[in-house]
């Protein structure tokens, strides 16, 4: 893992978050991180050998629902949320993305 | 220079549950846009996730339909991505712990059989569906959420027919378990590949281009077919292949690079934190496997062995769960097994093209189909007269009651036929003639005269016999 984090690390975490930051910003966020990553790095000092990793805060298992189908009726309620709607679809700007299915 | 292909298949199957995977949002097709999608589906604050059994069920079903290894202990992570699609912005999917390892199908090609390996299948949920019109794209998130496993193969398919065998032996297997309807037309099976070449006598394998969401066998033959040879042209000019996803083109039959979207596949995984995790036991495992329904090789070597049917009309009937289900059932309600298949393979499939339904859609029943066949059988019906008994029965009437109702039994009482040959006979006394000069013209035109004489009723096999024993008598 690294144990320091620049600028243009930082700068492409917060694209992928969609996030802008401005030179300012950079300089406040960069140090402030570097400072988390740090502390994982003590953790990672922590000797695990043997220790089954966890997945969950929660020691519970198998918490499953039963196949059936509920429809909510909060279609009008969504949809004041979308930035625009036309004849009941969420309407946005152009996708780019060439294929059909959204599994990228 | 000659090369050695290496295809590697990825399969989306979509379950038909009745909710969907991570919430109790229906999972219906055809409904209004966005009428099945919910706060949990969105994400919203203060909301979780809650799994589906019913998708774990079919995950293991799957699992050991394609003799896969299931896992016992396993979570699910978490995938992000913006995109409009998934208004969470992150998919729950299981990338370290897949509910499935290491299974293999059998396919046949031109006479030899190979095992093809799966290396992993796993239990994820499905995306929104986008429709474009210039400059905006419009989203429906009735499909998002969808359950879907996703099965992946290992590089073991080494030509374009070996990789439509091994769709085919998966769509059966998966199809036969119930889980999905597994229609490439309609989006329940969707096939994503990947492909390189390299020489023969190279172990290092060739840089890889991948093709997503081809949505026909035919058409995943004629890509691969098509990049096989663009990737041998690329080499064999001096260049090299650059590693991409390209797509398909029909009316071109050829594919074509794709814009790729820059920085997409950070997609920052983490063990989901919302859904605990799971510790599947062999108890339940074993329930799932007892209700699992026999599998399709397992029916054609029965309907040959123990039913003396062709390869080939084993094969025929094995196509799909219903049809097989109906072949089980008709031969159950006693229709010989060789007649009842010759209609489902003839009358009943030409029925079903003709009318583009599936079987379950017409009013046929096994009990019916096996009635038409037994009055053919014991000779009540001609095969002629079946046909018009067909109508009736894939309409669902009973075939005796058609069959009397619209007249349609044949005559095989022989006081009844005898005096009717007679007088055929007293009326063609040059035929009886011919028939002793060795004219055996002469005895298709007499049972033809008696044909007409019982309007098409007689029962052939009868009239034959009856009127043979006349003929040598005179």
């Amino acid at each position: 893992m690294a144990e320091k984090i620049d600028r243009q690390e930082v700068q492409h975490v917060a694209n992928l978050a969609k996030l802008s930051f401005d030179d300012q910003a950079l300089s406040k966020i960069t140090p402030q991180l570097e400072e988390i990553i740090g502390l994982f790095t003590d953790l990672q000092k922590v000797d695990t050998d043997g220790v089954e990793p966890m997945y969950s805060p929660t020691t519970e298992v198998n918490v499953m629902r039963e196949d059936k189908g509920i429809r909510s009726n909060q279609r009008e309620a969504l949809l004041k949320n979308a930035p625009d709607t036309q004849d009941g679809l969420i309407k946005v700007p152009a996708i780019i993305d060439e294929s059909e299915d959204g599994d990228k | 220079m000659n090369f050695q292909t290496t295809i590697g298949l990825e399969v989306h199957v979509e379950l038909k549950t009745k909710s969907k995977i991570y919430s109790p949002s229906p999972v219906e097709y055809g409904d209004e846009p966005n009428l099945n999608t919910n706060v949990i589906d969105w994400g919203y604050p203060g909301t979780l996730p809650t799994l589906n059994k019913g998708v774990v069920r079919d995950g293991i079903m799957a699992g050991l339909a394609l003799h896969a290894n299931i896992t016992h202990k396993m979570h699910f992570d978490r995938k992000n991505y913006f995109y409009p699609d998934n208004p969470k912005a992150y998919q729950i999917t299981q990338s370290d712990t897949p509910i499935a390892t290491d299974g293999w199908v059998e396919i046949e090609v031109k006479g030899k059989k190979k095992k093809i390996g799966i290396a992993e299948m796993h239990i994820e949920e499905d995306a929104g569906k986008n429709t474009h019109t210039g400059k905006y794209s419009y989203v429906d998130l009735n499909r998002q959420g969808t359950p879907l496993i996703e099965i992946v193969s290992k590089p073991d398919i080494s030509s374009a027919d070996e990789a439509v065998a091994y769709l085919e032996a998966l769509r059966q297997r998966i199809q036969f378990t119930g889980i999905s309807d597994v229609k490439m037309e309609e989006g329940s099976m969707r096939v994503d590949t990947n492909i390189s070449i390299h020489p023969f006598g190279t172990d290092k394998l060739g840089t890889r281009t991948e093709m997503k969401n081809i949505n026909s066998f035919n058409f995943v033959k004629n890509a691969l077919e098509y990049e096989e040879k663009r990737q041998q042209q690329v080499i064999l000019s001096g260049h090299s292949v650059t590693q991409e996803t390209r797509r398909y083109d029909e009316p071109t039959k050829t594919t074509k690079e794709m814009r790729s979207k820059e920085g997409s596949d950070d997609y920052r995984y983490f063990p989901e934190p919302d859904i605990p995790p799971l510790d599947v036991s062999d108890d339940w495992i074993n329930e799932i496997k007892a209700d699992m329904p026999e599998m399709p090789n397992s029916r054609r070597e029965r309907y040959v062995n123990d039913l003396g049917l062709s390869k080939y009309d084993a094969e025929v009937l094995t196509q799909t769960k219903e049809m097989s289900d109906f072949f089980d059932a008709a031969v159950k309600e006693g229709g010989d097994p060789k007649r009842v298949a010759n209609y489902l393979m003839n009358d009943v499939n030409s029925y079903l093209n003709d009318q583009q339904v599936d079987l379950q859609d017409t009013k046929l029943t096994p009990a019916h189909l096996a009635g038409m066949v037994k009055l053919i059988t014991d000779g009540t019906i001609s095969s002629k007269m079946a046909k018009k008994v067909f109508k009736g029965i894939i309409a669902g009437e009973d075939p005796a009651e058609y069959a009397k109702s619209h007249n349609l039994v044949q005559l095989s009482d022989p006081a009844q036929l005898q005096p009717i040959i007679d007088d055929v006979l007293a009326n063609n006394q040059q035929s009886i003639e011919d028939f002793k000069n060795g004219k055996d013209r002469a005895v298709g035109y007499l049972v033809g005269q008696i044909m007409k004489q019982t309007r098409g009723k007689a029962n052939p096999q009868v009239v034959n016999k009856l009127l043979m024993k006349s003929l040598n008598a005179k």
